[in-house]
């Protein structure tokens, strides 16, 4: 065997690694992490689909499944990209192996960037999957593809920031569960993914305002109708604030070793 | 420069009812090419010192520098110089032995790495098992494949937690030789252990830690020199008479008795023949690492 100094390495290919292992991840079980959801999605839409078409009209000339179809892919969206980052960090912190990780001289930046990355390519691919999917049941109206890419992007990045913070934070499953159930699940509900927030009461339409994950949805669906309950820069502007503050306290996190480093 | 050095190290881990100083200025350096024993019951603070080397915890006070990069602010470097071997037995499910591999080598920004790889993959006995996941292999190749990890990046400094603990005896055989070979090559080897003979056979020097601090510090060979005694050692099924049993070290069937001197030995043989006590398979010996590690323990904190 040979001692051979080892050659100096590129920060980058550093972390590229780490984004490909997290992409690697999922894509090993893509049945259960990719296939799953979207059949998920698709049964939501049939079935509310079946149930209210024809009985609700939320923009005119919109059909209620059309209408639905933004809404389903922007969920998919922002459960997929909290589920990988949140679930890959707590297996790896339960099973110890995220030793192999901690030893490395990567970066919190690399860690943010190669975790996140993967959070957004799994929540990108399950929901183009879920609208090409439903492409067949009610064909999309696109008004604008860039709104579409922007808002979809945006929330997969917070998503997945979102999700590193659950998984630094959380010790056991149960926990990670809890921070699902009770704070992304009542969130993207209450976002107005299956309704507009004008059909609601006024307090409740002011209480929506104040979560984000209704600006993610509000500006997504602009993209594909050209109408939207509040301007898309308004959402854009929060989206992009709320992407920056939530990214902020992960970057903090990660530096000061939250959990990870003892 | 030192290969590694500790410089009056504190850690103190605050719990919710209670704080535990887990190490207690702790300073001592490992020359470059050097092979390290650091000894210690359990508890004493081997492996957090070990995880504070390695960034995975961080000290309270103190200083820790590899081949003269500081852990903290200069931790990437360190990082690159250093290979650590867990103790527990830590693995990826999703990924085949070569996967895993080449993914710790791309983490250390290392991308054509596997000519090396295979070449460690050969040196370990696991040539075979390169495309086998991880989940299917036995405890034993586990453990190779955590060497394999740590020296991906060919680390001038390798760390070793207890890499024997649970192994069997032939894979104890490979990995020494292995690890023997890297030293000669010049790496710089840290080896925590509870096997005291292991820690004879290979390290030039030894720390021993108790409650988190260095109680002895010298070339193995000054250590067991500066503590010898004579030992009589043989295996009996019955009890000893006093003032033998309160003396004795006993493991299962084995007894250990130190002597000062040829006068002591024969006062043993003596009181035993008398007692009726029948022995087998009686030896004497010099004493050994475990008489200076037990008596180092047995001491009372300064």
């Amino acid at each position: 065997m040979k001692h051979v100094a080892a050659p100096t390495p590129g920060v980058w290919s550093g972390t590229a690694t780490l984004f490909r292992k997290e992409v690697l991840r999922f894509w090993k079980v893509a049945f259960q992490t990719v296939a799953a959801p979207v059949l998920t999605s698709v049964m939501y839409l049939l079935v509310f689909g079946h149930v209210l078409e024809g009985r609700l009209e939320v923009y005119p000339g919109v059909g209620y499944t059309a209408f639905l179809i933004p809404g389903l892919v922007m969920m998919s969206v922002l459960q997929n990209s909290f589920a990988n980052t949140s679930s890959s960090l707590i297996q790896s912190k339960i099973t110890g192996n995220l030793i192999f990780l901690l030893v490395t001289p990567l970066s919190p930046w690399a860690w943010f960037v190669s975790y996140v990355g993967g959070a957004m390519v799994r929540g990108l691919a399950v929901g183009l999957g879920v609208l090409l999917v439903t492409a067949g049941l009610a064909p999309p109206v696109v008004t604008d593809w860039v709104w579409i890419v922007v808002f979809a992007a945006l929330a997969s990045a917070m998503l997945g920031s979102l999700g590193l913070i659950a998984g630094l934070w959380a010790e056991k499953f149960d926990q990670l569960a809890a921070f699902q159930n009770f704070i992304i699940m009542p969130m993207t509900f209450l976002s107005g993914v299956f309704y507009s927030v004008h059909s609601l009461p006024t307090f409740w339409q002011q209480v929506s305002h104040l979560n984000p994950f209704f600006y993610m949805i509000d500006g997504f669906r602009f993209g594909f109708f050209g109408v939207s309950d509040v301007s898309p820069f308004v959402s854009l502007a929060v989206v992009a604030v709320s992407l920056t503050v939530v990214s902020g306290i992960c970057l903090r996190l990660l530096h000061q070793g939250y959990k990870i480093r003892h | 420069m030192h290969a590694v050095e500790f410089s009056s190290v504190s850690k103190r881990y605050q719990g919710a009812k209670r704080s535990v100083q887990a190490l207690d200025d702790v300073s001592f350096h490992i020359e470059p090419g050097e092979f390290f024993g650091l000894l210690g019951p359990n508890g004493a603070g081997k492996t957090t010192l070990i995880s504070i080397l390695a960034g995975l915890a961080r000290a309270t006070s103190g200083r820790v520098t590899v081949m003269g990069h500081d852990v903290r602010s200069d931790y990437a470097a360190a990082r690159r110089r250093l290979g650590i071997v867990p103790q527990e037995l830590v693995f990826d499910p999703f990924f085949s032995v070569r996967e895993t591999l080449r993914i710790q080598s791309g983490y250390f920004g290392l991308r054509h790495n596997d000519d090396w790889i295979d070449e460690l993959l050969q040196a370990l006995g696991l040539a075979d098992k390169a495309q086998s996941n991880m989940r299917q292999l036995s405890g034993g190749m586990k453990r190779r494949v955590l060497v394999a990890q740590a020296l991906v990046h060919r680390p001038d400094v390798i760390v070793l937690d207890e890499p024997t603990a649970g192994v069997d005896v032939e894979l104890r055989q490979t990995l020494w030789q292995f690890i023997a070979s890297l030293n000669r090559q010049g790496h710089t080897v840290l080896l925590t252990t509870h096997y005291l003979e292991e820690a004879e056979a290979l390290c030039h020097r030894i720390a021993m830690l108790k409650s988190g601090r260095v109680v002895a510090l010298d070339r193995t060979s000054a250590l067991l020199a500066g503590k010898a005694h004579t030992g009589l050692t043989f295996k009996t099924d019955q009890e000893l008479p006093e003032p033998w049993a309160a003396r004795a070290r006993v493991t299962g069937r084995m007894v250990h008795v130190r002597v000062h001197d040829t006068l002591e030995i024969e006062r043993v043989l003596t009181d035993l023949r008398q007692a009726g006590v029948t022995v087998e398979d009686l030896e004497i010996g010099r004493s050994d690492l475990e008489d200076v590690f037990l008596d180092i323990m047995q001491e009372p904190r300064p």
